[in-house]
């Protein structure tokens, strides 16, 4: 099986293209694939813990979580999220924060790179 | 594994999103990648401005005058200034009514000897095509 790095830059909120990032990486797993995501720009919004689900909103945490569980590895944008506010002790567990260099390094590996835009 | 390279493609113009921002500031983190790498292997990444993209080259912009942040013309200077190349569509500036005269050509103030290299679109998609990852912004 191969290797698939998706490097998403869409919000949590007013874009579906997150949902979807994380309904493929199920996929991904699911076809013992090994998973990679990078969360950057508005996408760092996955990067605060207990947010509240609300049926009119997205909701990913806990598919996420499931899929952290499942050997997805999720990093975010260090910067990004201190940019936005969110610290490192907002971050959900068995989420990881770095520099961008991070997303590039996993370019070299990974057998599919699937670069899921921003707004 | 050795030396990979990316293709980072913005479409985007500047300032009305961060896309364009974060395509070079992904881009110039190449930089550090080597940190997370095994011993010989790299990136290698082009940027390349293509349709409303071309805007970002927009020379004398005034950020941080007006908003208080960087410039997309900053960050594309420090590009050209760690030899990462750039490259800009031809036929969008002239669909833009953009002349060479109007755009950053070079950061010669920086004390970057690398230019940027105005491209046809069938030059970009001989890259697209050869690149192993493509990143569009």
């Amino acid at each position: 099986m191969g290797e698939l790095t998706f490097g998403v830059f869409s919000s949590l909120v007013g874009s579906m293209s997150l949902d979807f990032a994380f309904k493929l990486a199920e996929a991904g797993i699911a076809k013992g694939h090994k998973v990679n995501m990078w969360l950057s720009g508005n996408a760092v919004m996955m990067a605060k813990k207990g947010q509240k689900p609300f049926k009119d909103y997205s909701h990913n945490e806990k598919l996420m979580k499931e899929l952290m569980s499942k050997g997805m590895e999720v990093t975010v944008c260090e910067a990004c999220a201190e940019a936005r506010g969110y610290h490192k002790e907002d971050v959900p567990e068995g989420m990881k924060r770095a520099s961008m260099d991070w997303y590039l390094a996993k370019t070299v590996k990974t057998d599919k790179l699937l670069h899921i835009g921003g707004e | 594994m050795g030396a990979v390279n990316l293709l980072f493609v913005v479409q985007r113009p500047p300032y009305k999103s961060e896309n364009a921002r974060l395509a070079l500031t992904h881009a110039i983190a190449s930089q550090t990648a080597e940190i997370y790498m095994d011993d010989g292997d790299s990136v290698v990444p082009i940027i390349v401005f293509v349709g409303d993209g071309v805007l970002n080259m927009v020379k004398d912009q005034q950020a941080m005058k007006v908003y208080g942040v960087t410039s997309t013309e900053s960050h594309i200077k420090s590009c050209l200034l760690i030899d990462l190349p750039v490259w800009v569509c031809k036929e969008d500036m002239t669909r833009l009514g953009l002349k060479e005269e109007n755009v950053i050509t070079d950061a010669e103030d920086m004390g970057a000897e690398l230019k940027t290299k105005f491209v046809s679109f069938a030059d970009i998609q001989k890259e697209m095509e050869s690149v192993k990852h493509l990143l569009f912004f």
